[in-house]
């Protein structure tokens, strides 16, 4: 079944089409990557799905429900959630801070409870406080918990990002260049992470990456975007040898040139 | 219960110290009353600066709408409601009256408050800074124009209703207030707002609602430090709430740490404190004025406290630490 159905997508900026006609469906539980050259539109992708953009046409239809019009926050709520091209991690905040603010949604003490101070109150924010700490000793950040979040190792802020993102309790989880940064080693522990929690968290997810290793490893299913379009898709090893692909990304062979 | 059990007994405390001061000198005990009206109007522009990180300088604004609607509501409306109310003792119906007045204005600037920051508070940065700044010279001239508060001539005859511990009471009141929503999931959600709202938002935070609720707050906290010193000075005037009201504002958190309560407190008490200080300098004054901003600044960025509270757990940590070490 599909979780989720993009259909006849397009997105423009002036004159310029960023997303063109695209249309793709996320099957529920599988990974699904999108690559591309640089500028290919797969972020504004991502934009155009958690509500930062409006699309001039298509839809997008998540567990039935579409999603055009939505603020960022009510997507978020229905269960997609995100990490971004560069980490954009409460920076001031420390780590287990950063992943209370994720829980929100789910705290159920009102303004008035606050106020008063009640055991509403105090019930409410020992649980946000203990389930923030589970998610942290799941991704092995727990140690680090009351370290402002700017002073993490990069590798870890990007596991942070991954964790502040699963505390919002997502079905679908779009990752946008998780390994961007990362030597062979670290994309690799990624790799397994990301594979860790598909599991755990029984997810679907969608992920834009440039390290092929990642993406070939992982990916049950690529989409490959050139200028807004999509010129290929299928499994890992099908779209490798994809004329269309290597062309998009290593330019065409012209013949008849003089060498 | 037990945070419950502490904040009551800090009232008692500050409650009991107010009524002591009122023995006093006259002089100094004026500086305490303003000390303690810029401190709700720090500590509550300092919820919309400092915490939600929306540059708001049109603080003056809301002062001036809930000054002026609760001393307007007294002039009108006092006498009939005491006499209403004769059946009461004649202090504590006053008192209850004043509260309800206080209130009202308070509420009077929320709402504005509220009619301000919907449309204004998609703005960013400066944007939002010369919008607000606009609303206070609008709220300033549409006062000078009302016939009904005195115009351009000033508003007198405002019962002197304001003493010290109305001023603590509510100074408490808006710390309370303020600090409690900052500690809670709520709080953390206005302040994510201001580390990176794009961020806030993808992790499921309805920024508009807390922005705006935020801007209430603050002008609600606004309209009653303003219903305090109209019934203080018995008399309103416009030109007390100009622009330069507004900035002073600003420099008491900016100076005391964006983002600390304890921080704005401190800086209103520096900036109602140090005018009357370097009142034996004449002329000089107000150059050492700015230059110790200026200095201030330059040292400290950040403001005295930066983003930390003064607590005294901390202190006795820290003491602790220097005695065994």
């Amino acid at each position: 079944m599909a979780i989720l159905e993009v259909k006849n997508l397009s997105c423009a900026f002036g004159g310029l089409m960023a997303v063109s006609d695209l249309s793709f469906e996320v099957e529920k539980n599988e990974i699904l990557g999108i690559i591309g050259p640089n500028g290919a539109g797969k972020t504004t992708v991502f934009n155009l799905m958690t509500g930062f953009y409006l699309p001039i046409k298509g839809s997008i239809i998540f567990n039935g429900k579409n999603l055009l019009g939505m603020k960022p926050y009510q997507i978020t709520k229905l269960g997609i959630a995100r990490t971004f091209q560069n980490p954009r991690l409460f920076k001031k905040l420390t780590v287990l801070e950063n992943v209370m603010i994720a829980m929100h949604k789910v705290y159920n003490a009102s303004l008035f409870d606050t106020l008063i101070s009640n055991r509403k109150y105090i019930q409410q924010e020992s649980i946000q406080r203990d389930k923030a700490e589970e998610y942290l000793d799941f991704f092995g950040l727990y140690k680090r918990k009351d370290e402002i979040a700017e002073n993490l190792p990069y590798g870890e802020q990007r596991k942070l990002e991954i964790a502040r993102a699963m505390a919002t309790e997502p079905s679908l989880l779009l990752l946008d260049e998780p390994a961007a940064g990362m030597n062979l080693n670290e994309s690799l522990e990624l790799v397994n992470l990301i594979s860790t929690i598909r599991e755990r968290f029984n997810l679907t997810i969608l992920l834009i990456e440039h390290h092929m290793e990642v993406v070939m490893n992982i990916c049950e299913r690529i989409i490959v975007l050139d200028f807004g379009m999509k010129i290929a898709e299928g499994k890992p090893e099908e779209v490798k040898n994809n004329p269309r692909v290597i062309e998009a990304y290593l330019g065409k062979e012209v013949k008849g040139v003089i060498h | 219960m037990r945070r419950n059990l502490l904040t009551l007994s800090t009232l008692i405390l500050i409650l009991f110290l107010s009524v002591l001061s009122k023995n006093l000198d006259p002089y100094i005990y004026q500086i305490l009353v303003f000390f303690g009206i810029n401190s709700i109007l720090a500590v509550s522009l300092n919820l919309i600066n400092g915490f939600t990180g929306q540059f708001s300088i049109g603080h003056a604004g809301f002062m001036a709408a809930g000054g002026y609607f609760s001393a307007a509501l007294s002039i009108y409306q006092g006498e009939k409601l005491l006499n209403m109310l004769s059946f009461l003792p004649r202090d504590l119906a006053q008192g209850v009256i004043f509260l309800a007045f206080l209130i009202i204005g308070g509420l009077f600037a929320a709402l504005l408050g509220l009619m301000i920051g919907i449309p204004t508070l998609r703005l960013k940065g400066d944007y939002l800074a010369i919008a607000t700044l606009g609303f206070g010279e609008i709220i300033r001239v549409a006062i000078l124009n009302l016939d009904v508060v005195g115009g351009p001539r000033g508003f007198p005859g405002i019962p002197k209703l304001t003493d010290i511990t109305w001023v603590a009471l509510w100074a408490f009141i808006a710390v309370v207030v303020i600090y409690r929503v900052i500690n809670s999931s709520h709080g953390r959600a206005i302040i994510s707002i201001r580390e990176d709202e794009t961020a806030s938002e993808s992790m499921g935070i309805n920024t508009t609602y807390y922005k705006v609720l935020a801007f209430s707050i603050g002008a609600f906290f606004a309209g009653i430090a303003g219903g305090l010193f109209a019934h203080y000075l018995m008399m309103l005037h416009p030109s007390s709430f100009t622009f330069m009201r507004s900035v002073e504002i600003l420099l008491m958190i900016v100076l005391g740490g964006l983002g600390s309560i304890t921080g704005s407190i401190f800086g209103a008490f520096v900036l109602t404190v140090l005018p009357e200080v370097l009142r034996g300098f004449a002329h000089l004054r107000l150059i050492i004025y700015s230059l110790t901003l200026i200095i201030m600044m330059l040292v400290r960025p950040s403001g005295l406290m930066g983003n930390r509270e003064i607590s005294f757990y901390r202190l006795y940590k820290f003491l602790r630490r220097k005695g065994i070490g």
